[in-house]
């Protein structure tokens, strides 16, 4: 049978259409296509996809299940290493992780993995009515701090075990990034409610409203019998250019603009929440989350929106079909460009004009590539005398961000790199007995993905502990 | 859900309630605050703690009906509950080796003043408190000062009660006659607290600004409550709720908090014009 060289297309909302609503962008494989697809998988004896999966999901055999339309199976396949797949489905970096090792992609497109393992989660969430299988407990508490990705993974696979999982989260709602970070539009927010009500079925509880470091420390966890901790607790504080004019009213972290759109709703007509929509929006950075920003913005109703990126298309390190629907979508990309100042307005003969303090553009300075620098791509160099404005109202600095020192401070003994990321060693396990940690909290800002595989490392560790014990 | 166990008017637009929230009453100290949301849909406003009883696990916050939110708050009665109350955030105000302390609370401030005045009452301070307010109507918190401050000074902007005018004009008296503080800690609106700063600024007396800007998680993670601190000319950049509240009056700029105070504005009018009009209409 001859091989289809390419994937099958994913069927997405027109970008014309989908630039004013938040509803999602891919729709999702119908039943036919995902059969079609899943027929183009060679099923290979040695599966160098699953080796690409930071949470090895055991994707021949899911997918070979696809084949034979016994699409509960597939989802069970899935299930057994991965504790999000409908999430997976859709925000991994396939094309860097399984699809990348596929042996089709020796000479054609690899397997679509990603868009079949979400068609599998759909199905399931759409169709199944069987309920997870609630582990006999073993009598070990084990305390997660934070409920995002590493931490649900952690906790899912450890109540799998039998373990009495507590995960306590900051916020109002669990799901970290996945809720306030990713917008509706890539991840809608009933896709992560259904995960997180999947884990709570297996009997993980959730206690939101608690901050670690602040309203209980992790010595305290301790004391209250939990016997190990997993600190899942992201990359939280937003870094800023520090350029004159960054505390002008419109300058935004994106941070705090997704947070305001996802989590508090202001993406909903409905919502009391305010945030500066309209008008002309800069997002300043290459990222995932800088499209994300740009895209939301795009939504809530700006008339035009820049991607402002100090190095070319080729080093921007967002999802190439992130940049690609941005793009789509009328995103102005302004690449080798980058902000030196933010304009504000300033009535010097009305200190009580309403205006004043509030952004007019955004200041730029044109940048060419030069030698590359210590992470190997070229380093940006400002081109002398090259400034120009751009008029815009609302600035959205996504240039990443930084470990939360909330914990650290709290906890004696628990070692941390120069720039605040938790120390670990290869199984998980920090400086202090017990305590485990993994996702941005180790790494800094990184994919949803490898802290999942963060989280299930150290699931299997504290496992490993306890059993030991 | 987080259970409101007492409720009282302070005057016709501040409320006290106590919520019940065992872990926040177990850690509060005075200076840090907490979050709320009134409702699933709600927005999270902070409120500073204004006591705590570890005892019965409940926390005190007054709070000002000035917007939305605040007012559905204030249709909670007892035995009711709200749906978030998260904390204690922020740092809790600085108390070691200060003996002798001012403390200048003004309006709606004056909640989160007490507190402190209280705190340093116990660890056995030296207390002289300066509250102000618009006018007699407004008053909250005369009692609960005068119990705690060694000296009480009550001012109101239009003399309908005690003394007649602002609250630096008793300070800078007291400055002059020669009197010092270890620290003056000053909380209240952004342009009382500037003023109280510069008053202090030509007798070299130390002084502490409890700021309250813009925040949504109040853990770190938005950026939305940046202040800016001037330090020999260099700027730089604080988030209040993990950095603050409470900062070095000197460093800060004022100007700038005021203006970013005000970015939502017309939104804020509009939500609150349009809760009030809900209540109305439900009435």
């Amino acid at each position: 049978m001859a091989i289809i060289p390419q994937k099958h297309a994913m069927p997405v909302q027109d970008p014309t259409e989908r630039g004013h609503n938040f509803q999602e962008v891919a729709l999702g494989y119908s039943r036919e296509t995902a059969i079609a697809e899943a027929k183009r998988c060679l099923n290979c004896k040695n599966k160098p996809c699953v080796s690409g999966c930071p949470v090895n999901v055991n994707i021949p055999e899911f997918i070979s299940k696809i084949v034979l339309e016994d699409f509960e199976g597939a989802y069970e396949t899935i299930a057994s290493t991965s504790s999000l797949p409908a999430v997976c489905g859709r925000v991994c970096p396939q094309e860097t992780q399984c699809e990348c090792h596929c042996t089709l992609a020796k000479k054609f497109e690899p397997v679509a993995v990603g868009r079949l393992e979400r068609f599998v989660a759909d199905w399931h969430n759409a169709n199944s009515t069987s309920h997870a299988h609630v582990a006999e407990p073993n009598g070990h508490r084990v305390a997660i701090v934070g409920s995002g990705p590493s931490g649900l993974t952690c906790a899912g696979d450890l109540a799998r075990l039998g373990y009495s999982v507590t995960v306590f989260e900051a916020l109002h709602a669990a799901g970290g990034v996945l809720l306030y970070g990713i917008p509706e539009f890539r991840l809608p927010k009933r896709i992560v409610s259904k995960e997180v009500q999947t884990l709570k079925e297996l009997g993980v509880e959730i206690a939101t409203n608690v901050v670690i470091g602040k309203t209980l420390t992790i010595d305290e966890l301790f004391a209250d019998g939990y016997e190990a901790v997993f600190i899942g607790s992201g990359a939280g504080l937003p870094n800023f250019m520090r350029i004159p004019g960054e505390s002008l009213k419109g300058v935004y972290s994106a941070n705090e603009f997704l947070t305001r759109s996802n989590l508090m709703a202001a993406y909903r007509e409905d919502s009391s929440t305010p945030i500066m929509k309209g008008g002309k929006v800069a997002v300043v950075g290459g990222g995932n989350v800088a499209m994300d920003a740009a895209r939301t913005a795009l939504r809530l109703g700006a008339e035009h929106v820049y991607i402002v990126y100090r190095r070319s298309m080729d080093e921007l390190p967002a999802r190439r079909e992130e940049v690609e629907h941005a793009q789509e979508e009328g995103i102005d990309f302004r690449l080798l460009c980058n902000p030196v100042e933010v304009l504000g307005y300033n009535n010097p003969d009305n200190p009580r004009d309403e205006r004043n303090g509030f952004v007019t553009g955004l200041r730029c300075v044109k940048m060419e590539l030069g030698e590359p620098d210590a992470s190997g791509r070229r380093r940006p160099v400002a081109i002398e005398g090259s400034e120009f404005d751009l008029d815009v109202d609302v600035v959205i600095i996504a240039i990443g961000t930084s470990p939360n020192p909330l914990i650290k401070s709290t906890t004696e003994g628990l070692e941390t790199t120069r720039w605040g990321g938790i120390v670990v060693n290869e199984a998980g396990l920090t400086s202090r007995e017990g305590i485990y940690a993994g996702g941005d909290a180790v790494t800094g800002a990184a994919t949803v993905i490898s802290a999942m595989g963060a989280g299930k490392l150290a699931a299997r560790s504290i496992h490993a502990y306890l059993c030991g014990k | 859900m987080y259970r409101v166990v007492s409720k009282r008017a302070l005057n016709p637009t501040v409320t006290q309630m106590e919520i019940e929230s065992p872990l926040v009453a177990r850690k509060a100290r005075p200076g840090q605050f907490i979050i709320l949301r009134v409702d699933e849909h709600g927005e999270r406003i902070p409120l500073t703690v204004a006591g705590v009883n570890p005892e019965s696990g409940t926390v005190k916050i007054i709070f000002q009906i000035v917007g939305a939110t605040t007012e559905l708050l204030n249709c909670k009665e007892v035995g009711d509950s709200i749906s978030d109350f998260v904390g204690p955030l922020g740092l809790p105000t600085h108390t070691d080796g200060i003996k002798k302390v001012c403390i200048v609370g003004g309006g709606v401030g004056c909640a989160i003043a007490m507190p402190v005045a209280e705190e340093f009452h116990r660890l056995g301070a030296d207390v002289t408190s300066i509250i102000g307010f618009r006018n007699r109507d407004l008053l909250i918190l005369e009692d609960e000062f005068r119990a705690c401050s060694n000296r009480l000074i009550v001012m109101t902007d239009d003399g309908s009660y005690a003394r007649h005018g602002n609250v630096t004009i008793p300070l800078k008296e007291i400055l002059d006659s020669g009197e010092r503080f270890d620290q003056v800690i000053t909380i209240g609106p952004l342009i009382m607290m500037k003023f109280v700063t510069l008053t202090c600024q030509p007798y070299g007396v130390p002084v502490t600004v409890s700021m309250n800007p813009i925040m949504v998680d109040g853990t770190g993670m938005c950026g939305g409550c940046r202040v800016s601190l001037i330090r020999d000319g260099e700027r730089t950049t604080k988030f209040a709720c993990v950095d603050g509240p409470d900062f070095n009056g000197y460093e800060i700029d004022f100007d700038e908090a005021m203006s970013r105070g005000r970015i939502y504005m017309p939104f804020e009018r509009e939500a609150h014009a349009h809760v009030c009009n809900l209540l109305k209409q439900a009435q």
